[in-house]
């Protein structure tokens, strides 16, 4: 027969100090388990909505990314008229032919040294078309001929000289913003757009980095990637735009993953070890108790069950606490620089369900690890000696 | 201290409990070691550099190139005694998995200009004299088990194509923060395979004196503001620590972990302590009651938690280390020179005298205001 749950959670509430210190030692556990995989989540997730399904990257042959690759007019001419990419209403190619390049600008804030990279592209007029998740927020788009740019929404608040109607000075000329885009939470609202004719002779010269365009047919990209691959006048990569900014956050992301196991492991011994001495000594200051239980009849089974319920309860309100202070954080932004690309991103810590059920399993898992062996004990207990 | 053995003794009775919470506490403050470090290896990687290094780099980004021919007018810039330059090349090798930097450098000039790169002799003439050689860090000859005189190809990204380079020399850096996990390889070696346009990453210049470099950083400047490529020129230090704050927050990151650390295991240990203290209520009233003063018993319960705490602290900090140090650790080249400075073990200790007081207060002021009398009726 099965010993009832409402006898743990009595006995739990007997000890409340001893109990709140190890639900509460889980709880920051926990807490440092989910805040820091949502830092991982959130990165990774701005990368990935980044691109779209629908759209296609092309950059030079052997580049890894759009800041090491060159394409010259020719090779964004042959691009735009090629049949895989789709047409505006107007009759115009969804492509946009783009200078990628990045400049220095300083953090708001005390360290005035802090330095980010930050990504600067220049885009054709289409480019709004073939990213359909761009949205202007406030003001109005750059206009071509002119020195104005767009300042993506998640670094407009983390430097200077970006708000709408100011002026920004980079590569030797003065630049008005004049307005701020949001592109769905992606690595694009950590850029500034500009028009890349305007671009062109201030940075690289005739060159642009890569050119992005929308598939005429979004089924048919392995068809297109062979097509341009093998297109003698063309010496290019073909990347589906979503795999290709998926990749660019492989190497941090996974960097921060494994800081995230590798600190939250070490941890969560030291919160099982608590759990361990909480058990016992909740065993035996119980035994004539447990002694008692067993002489009515309970099984060892069930007193071993009893017990490991117990702890797997403590743990539980741990695992509670725990998402509670890791919701704190959820959307708070942060940024750093991605090593793959070599640029800033901005992006916020995202705390999923999913990230709120792994915490909670694992805050009952260390429960249940920390628990068993004082269970095992309790259900072997010698009863005539406890009882005595 | 002739109380050491019966705190000893005590202890000993939960054998269990103690290491377990020991343990908890040398684990919290392993980790805690290890996450200063991250901190302090990024500090101090920003601090590097000679005061008599400058850097000029393209003003208008990392990315953007100078001309080669800089280096013939930085030559004459009144105060600079050599000038070398370098370029990054960004290639990967094998699968790219394990990355690590390859910079095109000047040879001759470069050497000169870091003595902290120890090269043998024969194997810097080698250098010197072939043009497709390259030298690398010892750490790196490790990693992908090279040796002297293979060939090995790296596949360029920014300058596309097969290279092929010879080992000629394996470096060994007498700074730990200069990265021990690089390939040099020729500047003119890069020149001509990429048509000779002419270019060069950035300079480093070394002043005759430190107080000259804000003079001549502006000199520079000012000779090339109004050319198609303007300079920014600044400290070795300055280039190297803007490198150390794109990391944006990480210290800010690491701090807030660090002090969540530290609180859990507090709570751990106070537990025990607080659960020593109160299996032993009668015990502590049969001692009073045989003379032990209240002050006495008081320190006995803090000795019990110190000798916890001290011996958790003892290993925690002794092992992170030692464990870094034997490992050669350096988080795959992003973290050069990772090594617990003694400021971080002594932080450590402060954190373990921290976590004693926590711990043992409440149990020890317990002890000390025990009444006797009521302690003793207590049916046990």
């Amino acid at each position: 027969m099965r010993i009832p749950i409402l006898y743990n959670a009595r006995s739990v509430l007997q000890r409340p100090v001893s109990t709140a210190f190890t639900a509460l030692g889980i709880g920051l556990v926990v807490a440092v388990f989910i805040a820091m995989l949502a830092l991982a989540n959130g990165f990774r997730v701005a990368l990935t909505r980044t691109g779209s399904d629908n759209n296609v990257l092309v950059l030079r042959r052997g580049a890894d990314s759009e800041l090491s690759s060159g394409l010259g007019r020719d090779a964004a001419s042959i691009l735009a008229s090629s049949p895989h990419v789709a047409t505006g209403p107007d009759g115009r190619a969804l492509a946009s032919p783009e200078v990628y390049v990045l400049i220095p600008l300083t953090r708001l804030g005390d360290d005035t040294t802090a330095l980010a990279n930050v990504v600067v592209r220049g885009i054709s007029q289409s480019a709004w078309d073939v990213r359909n998740n761009v949205r202007v927020l406030e003001g109005r788009r750059p206009e071509s001929g002119r020195s104005e740019i767009c300042v993506g929404r998640k670094i407009a608040p983390r430097f200077a000289h970006t708000g709408v109607g100011e002026t920004l000075r980079f590569a030797g000329r003065d630049w008005t913003v004049v307005c701020h885009f949001s592109a769905g939470g992606s690595a694009f609202e950590s850029e500034i757009w500009g028009e890349n004719e305007q671009f062109m002779p201030v940075f690289r010269g005739e060159v642009f980095q890569s050119v992005s365009f929308r598939l005429a047919d979004p089924a048919a990209f392995e068809e297109a990637k062979r097509s341009l691959e093998a297109d003698k006048r063309l010496t290019v990569d073909v990347h589906r735009e979503s795999s290709f900014y998926v990749e660019q956050s492989q190497l941090l992301g996974r960097i921060l993953e494994i800081l995230a196991f590798f600190i939250t492991s070490i941890m969560a011994v030291g919160a099982v070890f608590g759990a361990v001495n909480t058990m016992y000594a909740a065993v035996q200051s119980r035994s004539p108790e447990i002694a008692v239980l067993l002489t009515l009849g309970f099984h060892p089974r069930s007193v071993l069950a009893s017990f490991l319920v117990e702890s797997a309860l403590i743990a539980a309100v741990g695992g509670v606490i725990g998402g509670l202070l890791a919701l704190q954080i959820n959307g708070v932004v942060t940024s750093t620089t991605n090593w793959a690309s070599f640029s800033e991103i901005a992006f916020s810590f995202m705390v999923t369900p999913g990230l709120l059920v792994a915490g909670m399993i694992f805050a009952v898992v260390m429960g249940l690890i920390g628990g068993f062996f004082p269970a095992w004990r309790a259900a072997r207990l010698p009863v005539v000696q406890a009882l005595r | 201290m002739k109380f050491l053995r019966l705190v000893l003794a005590n202890l000993g009775r939960h054998k269990l409990r103690t290491l377990l919470t020991t343990a908890s506490v040398a684990l919290a403050l392993f980790l805690f070691a290890t996450l200063r470090t991250v901190v302090t290896t990024l500090e101090s990687a920003a601090q590097f550099g000679s005061a008599r290094r400058l850097v000029t780099t393209n003003a208008t980004g990392i990315v953007f190139v100078l001309p080669l021919a800089y280096a013939n007018k930085l030559r004459a810039v009144p105060g600079v005694e050599a000038v070398t330059w370098a370029n990054w090349f960004g290639g990967r090798y094998g699968d790219g998995k394990r990355f690590f930097a390859q910079v095109a450098v000047d040879p001759e000039s470069y050497l000169a200009m870091y003595p902290e790169i120890s090269l043998p002799e024969d194997q810097k003439q080698a250098f010197l004299r072939e043009r497709s050689s390259a030298i690398v860090g010892r750490r790196l000859l490790d990693v992908f088990g090279w040796r002297l005189g293979q060939d090995v190809t790296i596949q360029g990204t920014i300058f596309s194509g097969d290279w092929t380079f010879t080992i000629r020399g394996v470096y060994t850096p007498t700074d730990p923060v200069i990265n021990d996990d690089m390939l040099l390889f020729r500047h003119d070696y890069l020149e001509e395979r990429i048509g000779r346009p002419g270019i060069a990453g950035w300079y480093v210049l070394r002043i005759d004196k430190p107080d000259n470099a804000a003079v001549v950083a502006k000199t520079i400047d000012d000779q090339f503001r109004n050319s198609s490529s303007p300079s920014k020129t600044g400290t070795e230090q300055a280039f190297n620590a803007s490198f150390a704050t794109m990391w944006g927050n990480v210290s800010l990151l690491m701090g807030t972990i660090g002090m969540a650390v530290v609180f859990a295991i507090l709570l751990v240990s106070a537990n025990a302590m607080m659960m020593n203290a109160r299996e032993r209520t009668g015990e502590v009233a049969v001692l009073k009651t045989i003379g032990f003063s209240d002050r006495r018993l008081f320190g006995l319960v803090m000795l019990e938690a110190g000798v916890m705490t001290i011996t958790g602290a003892v290993i925690g900090l002794g092992g992170a280390k030692l464990l870094y140090k034997a490992t050669n650790f350096n988080a795959a080249g992003f973290l050069p020179g990772f090594d617990v400075t003694t400021r971080t073990l002594m932080i450590g200790a402060g954190v373990a005298l921290l976590l004693m007081l926590g711990s043992g207060l409440v149990p020890a002021v317990r002890a000390a205001r025990l009444p006797v009398v009521q302690a003793l009726r207590r049916v046990e």
